[in-house]
């Protein structure tokens, strides 16, 4: 079995009176994309700066490991990973050359050899070396800096990559394009990616696994698949996604008081005079229909009272419109195996 | 009533106009109170001089000639040393207390607060405090004393270096605070990053926090260099008139020594080092303008 690039072994920090990690464990294998998700003040981006180094766990608050050594109290500089900070953090007073030489200078990088390396780092992330390389930062767009940033990350070949929200400042059409980019080159390069971020499409779209993070702990950790099929609490079900919650008793699966959660796209209505279908069928009344383009979304109110969203495709509603009208009775229908019982979340 | 219409409908159309409207009081001001004069000032640098303060009419360059006595060339030479001297301590001593009120989080206001403090009383008043400290019967030397330290009181004034310590304490804020503004843009993640990439604190320094504050040390640097230049009443009040400097010389021939002409070629010559401090400034900045910094 080979040692984890990282591992967290039961990590707290304490900023004063405020817990900023509680119990956080994990291992990342080699070449992982793992992310950490969560929304802001959860705790992703003290685990990101205890695993950097510009944190340290509390006294006797577990082990920080790096390739099987523990660097609780090692600084950054002695860890040999790379990070891209959230807004790039490019020194203002440097070209784009000298921000991306700045590293290999620091480790005394034969002049020659850091020519080449600065130009292959450019080249790696599509900026032309001869167009940007005396430019100053300020004189880059955004999607610019963001490359630039990378390529001063990459040009020290470093087992690991810290990514700190590094897409949060570009709009969608860019961010989608790096988010390939990104994705691509933790293929090609083999290096180990932990990326810090509040975007759950984001998490899904890229990540090997994810560490969903809520109030300073780990809330669930697995992959795309797991956290969105599986979620383990009702946090992780309504962050990730959309998610219907229906108590046991009205699902008729369980005990009253235990919550199921149920995505909407598994719930489905149909006619108030259907057969009998294998699926748990139970009356209901349509409140409202949105459309959102690919999808329909049908907000049905059960007869307890219990709200619930239905989504389906678009088949086209100018050619076959559903026949949902607001206050129509329908029959919300839906598998128990799609039921997911959440577990009650730590205090 | 018609008549302001019509001026504003006039004027309205020609901003230019209207610009120089509402300069025209401070650059009214200023030409009546100081251009005018300064050029009176000139004009008699190269004229004879009367008794008396009086001027001749005539044209000379006696007065820039005499400028290159040994004795003048001397106040010139100290006048530079001490206001370099002073400069580069207010440096040395206002770059950390600028560093570490730039991270002091929410005490920056209350800290930047006991910087401008001095500035409530006057410069001479302050000046006076010092003597108070270091005459021979002075707080450390009546303190000194009393504990027995010391038999008889420090030679601690009239000298040198009370000159330098009064300059060096009156002018500290001015080298503070440009540095602080400029070490207070600077983003904390360009360290992190700097560190990351294996930046040792001392290459952090000079790589990192020294170009990005080099705007606020420059600054700095020529608001405490150009009033030391000029000052007088330091050396004046701390010296004893045995450390003379440029500003007590030309005070003195505009009233004891009564010759306006060289007292006024003597301001012209310094004024002359200032304009050569600027234009080190200006340069520099339009670098590091070039920079993008």
């Amino acid at each position: 079995m080979s040692v984890p690039v990282v591992e967290f072994r039961n990590v707290n920090k304490t900023f004063g009176a405020h817990k900023a990690a509680r119990n956080i464990s994990f291992s990342i294998d080699n070449g992982e994309f793992f992310s950490i998700l969560g929304p802001s003040g959860c705790g992703k981006t003290t685990t990101l700066r205890l695993l950097a180094g510009f944190e340290e766990p509390d006294v006797d608050g577990g082990e920080v490991r790096i390739h099987g050594e523990v660097v609780n109290q090692r600084r950054p500089y002695e860890r040999k990973l790379a990070m891209v900070f959230q807004n790039y953090a490019l020194f203002p007073h440097l070209s784009v050359e000298k921000n991306v030489a700045f590293g290999l200078e620091r480790q005394k990088v034969p002049t020659g050899e850091i020519g080449d390396r600065v130009k292959a780092a450019l080249d790696m992330v599509r900026l032309d070396p001869t167009t940007f390389g005396s430019r100053a930062p300020a004189a880059l767009s955004g999607g610019q800096r963001q490359r630039v940033a990378l390529a001063r990350a990459l040009v020290l070949r470093p087992t690991l990559l810290l990514l700190d929200e590094p897409l949060g400042a570009l709009d969608l059409k860019l961010r989608k394009e790096m988010q390939f980019e990104l994705k691509s080159l933790n293929r090609r390069l083999g290096i180990t990616f932990v990326y810090v971020t509040h975007d759950q499409e984001e998490a899904l779209t890229m990540s090997d696994r994810i560490a969903v993070m809520d109030n300073a702990r780990v809330a669930q950790l697995g992959t795309p698949p797991e956290i969105y099929e599986q979620p383990r609490t009702a946090f992780v079900a309504r962050f990730i996604g959309e998610s219907n919650f229906l108590d046991g008793a009205t699902a008729g699966v369980g005990d009253k008081g235990v919550t199921y959660a149920l995505r909407p796209e598994r719930l489905d209505l149909l006619a108030p005079d259907s057969a009998a279908s294998g699926k748990t069928q139970l009356p209901a009344a349509v409140k409202a229909v949105v459309y959102r383009g690919e999808m329909l979304h049908v907000r049905v109110v059960l007869d307890d009272g219990t709200e619930l969203v239905a989504a389906s495709r678009n088949e086209g509603q100018l050619r076959s419109p559903v026949p949902w009208k607001e206050g129509a009775r329908c029959l919300a229908a839906f598998s128990t195996d799609d039921l997911r019982r959440l577990e009650a979340e730590p205090a | 009533m018609n008549l302001r219409l019509a001026w504003l409908r006039w004027s309205g159309r020609r901003p230019a106009v209207r610009a120089w409207a509402l300069m025209a009081p401070g650059a009214a001001w200023l030409l009546l109170f100081f251009l005018l004069p300064l050029l009176f000032m000139f004009g008699s640098s190269f004229m004879p001089s009367r008794l008396y303060g009086g001027v001749d009419i005539g044209f000379t360059v006696e007065h820039y000639k005499r400028f290159f006595d040994p004795l003048y060339l001397w106040i010139l030479w100290r006048t530079v040393l001490y206001s370099l001297a002073c400069t580069a301590l207010c440096l040395l001593a206002g770059f950390p207390v600028a560093y570490v009120i730039s991270r002091a989080g929410s005490w920056k206001n209350l800290l930047v607060f006991l910087v401008v403090l001095p500035f409530w009383t006057s410069f001479i008043v302050r000046t006076f405090a010092i003597m108070f400290l270091m005459r021979d019967t002075g707080v450390i030397n009546t303190v000194l004393l009393a504990i027995g330290l010391i038999d008889e009181p420090l030679a601690l004034m009239p000298s040198a270096m009370a000159v330098m310590v009064g300059l060096v304490s009156g002018f500290l804020p001015f080298m503070v605070l440009p540095i602080y503004s400029s070490l207070e843009k600077l983003d904390p993640s360009l360290l992190e990053a700097a560190e990351v990439l294996g930046a040792r604190p001392a290459e952090r320094f000079t790589k990192i926090i020294l170009p990005l504050s080099m705007p606020g040390i420059v600054a700095g640097s020529l608001l405490v260099f150009i009033p030391a230049l000029g000052s007088f009443v330091t050396a004046d009040l701390l010296g004893g008139g045995k450390s003379d400097m440029m500003g007590n010389l030309v005070q003195r021939q505009f009233t004891t020594a009564g010759n306006w002409p060289f007292g006024s070629a003597s301001s012209f010559v310094m004024m002359a080092m200032v304009l050569m401090a600027v234009f080190v400034y200006l340069q520099q900045r339009d670098r590091a303008q070039a920079m993008g910094a």
